[in-house]
């Protein structure tokens, strides 16, 4: 494997006094679909803000393509390529579709560029077409996301960080999302680095999987053997494994504890 | 016709905090200052230097452009997040700085601005009006004119409304969000030294010309705090009410007409006549 295009050593992130992120290290190679598992509060949404610019670390470093980020702004950070698809959307509510994604390319200086990916995207999700006059305000939740990842791609980034983007959809829904993260993956060739409460999806979509506990990094591997892990079975896919008398084992530790 | 001038005076100048409110959530209660220091720089450029009035506006808009840039860039932009208080205090201090500036500056006495417009009338159907009023109206226009176009159909004006909306989505967009800032800053600023200038030739300029903001206060209030036209409409009706009571009421009604409305309103219909009841997402 060639040099990772992002490599996050040691980072430690503090919400004032708190300390959110306790020394997560891991890598992410370039083109292919990464994935940090973890329940709520682990600290995912921490990582990738703190990896984007928004928040800095106290210690450790972020390395996107060969160069140190961790003390940048984000809006630099995304200069270099590295888009964030935040949690919970953040659309420009007042703005029009169309100009939400105009944003998204704000800065790019082709014009004829920015045209086709408009199209490109509008290929990917057509409903955003017929709403591109609308208020993104005014959309529903999954168009509202579907809007957020298309913003994201209009930058054309080699990389881009999702946060969640099953949250609050339909199980269609989220199927549809997952399938176009995969295509953009395929035939764009970026990179993605995606947090996910959703473990099977996650696990059925990424190439690797890192698991994030209470702000350290649990677990590392290839998807296809986390899916196999009786710990991730249990707490992550919700898969309840037969006991000895058919009960549920309650008293068994998790293997990393 | 008067009251609608006047009006439009308080609408520029309401127009300027609800821009600063829109995208920084402060209140900025030194914009009433803003005018007087854009009324005063005027004065010395056409008076002092015999600049042409023309010339004497743009120098004073710029002027005023960079100083609203520079006091965000290195005042305002350390109290963002500290209590609203503090905020408040910090503009009305700084408000209180600029009179001060302004009284050793250039005096107590009150100056006259000549402009192209001053005691000129035209008589149709009978009825006069005057010139410097009609300049206030369709200054006010143009500028409001200008704004909208820059404001929707700009890539930059569009990303300053987009930073307004959501600033942290901005950053990710690759919006540089503190400069956006400090230019919306500059145009508040210069927007209050026009609204300065175009006022000069009615109210004539002292240093308590900018008293004229807590009016514009009510206006913006009275508008819903945080909408554009909004603030231009409140700014018209507190124009005409207050020219109405001056006529139709005792004496002393006139000056405490704009705050009885500004209270019967928040009594009323607190979100203002354009406001939104949903509290935007900080």
């Amino acid at each position: 494997m060639s040099e990772p295009i992002l490599k996050v050593s040691n980072i430690e992130t503090y919400y004032g006094p708190i300390m959110a992120i306790r020394g997560v290290s891991f890598e992410v190679a370039e083109g292919s679909i990464v994935t940090i598992l973890g329940a709520n509060g682990a600290g995912k949404t921490t990582v990738l803000k703190t990896v984007s610019g928004v928040m800095d670390p106290q210690k450790g470093t972020v390395v996107f393509q060969g160069r140190e980020i961790q003390r940048m702004d984000p809006d630099k950070v995304m200069r270099l390529g590295m888009s964030h698809v935040p949690e919970g959307r953040e659309v420009f509510p007042f703005l029009s579709v169309r100009e939400n994604l105009r944003m998204g390319a704000y800065i790019r200086k082709d014009p004829d560029g920015v045209a086709q990916d408009l199209e490109a995207v509008f290929g990917y999700f057509p409903v955003l077409k017929e709403r591109a006059d609308q208020r993104a305000g005014s959309l529903s939740g999954g168009e509202q996301q579907m809007l957020s990842i298309s913003r994201a791609l209009m930058a054309r980034p080699k990389m881009m960080l999702l946060d969640e983007p099953s949250l609050g959809l339909s199980p269609k829904l989220v199927k549809d999302i997952f399938d176009i993260i995969v295509r953009i993956n395929r035939e764009r060739g970026v990179t993605i680095l995606l947090v996910e409460q959703n473990a099977n999806m996650a696990l059925n979509t990424a190439d690797y999987g890192y698991v994030l506990e209470v702000g350290r990094i649990v677990m590392a591997d290839t998807c296809a053997r986390l899916r196999e892990k009786e710990d991730i079975k249990e707490f992550y896919l919700g898969i309840k494994e037969e006991g000895a008398r058919g009960t549920r084992r309650w008293k068994k530790k998790k293997t990393w504890r | 016709m008067n009251g609608l001038a006047v009006g439009c005076i308080y609408g520029l100048v309401a127009l300027g905090f609800v821009l600063i409110y829109k995208a920084t959530e402060l209140v900025n209660f030194a914009q009433g200052d803003l005018l007087m220091l854009g009324a005063f720089i005027a004065y010395m450029a056409v008076v002092l230097w015999g600049l042409d009035y023309w010339v004497g506006l743009v120098i004073a808009v710029l002027v005023m452009a960079v100083f609203g840039a520079l006091l965000d860039a290195v005042i305002l932009r350390r109290v963002i997040g500290q209590p609203q208080f503090a905020v408040v205090m910090l503009t009305i201090g700084l408000g209180a700085m600029f009179r001060t500036f302004a009284s050793v500056t250039w005096g107590s006495e009150i100056y006259t601005l000549p402009t192209p417009f001053s005691a000129k009338v035209t008589t149709l159907g009978g009825v006069t009006i005057s010139h410097e009023y009609v300049s206030i109206i369709v200054g006010t226009m143009i500028l409001c004119a200008v704004l909208y176009t820059f404001f929707t159909h700009t890539r930059l004006g569009v990303a300053m409304q987009a930073a307004s909306q959501n600033q942290l989505a901005a950053y990710y967009m690759g919006i540089p969000v503190k400069l956006i800032f400090s230019l919306i800053w500059a145009i508040s600023a210069g927007v209050a030294a026009v609204a300065g200038i175009l006022l000069a030739p009615v109210s004539l300029i002292d240093i308590n010309i900018g008293f004229i903001g807590l009016k514009a206060f009510a206006a913006a209030v009275l508008g819903g705090f945080g909408s554009i036209p909004g603030a231009l409409t409140g700014g018209i009706i507190i124009g005409l009410i207050e020219l109405y009571s001056g006529a139709w009421l005792p004496e002393g009604f006139k000056d405490v007409s704009a705050y009885v409305v500004l209270l019967l309103m928040l009594a009323v219909r607190p979100q203002g006549l354009f406001g939104a009841l949903g509290r935007k997402k900080v």
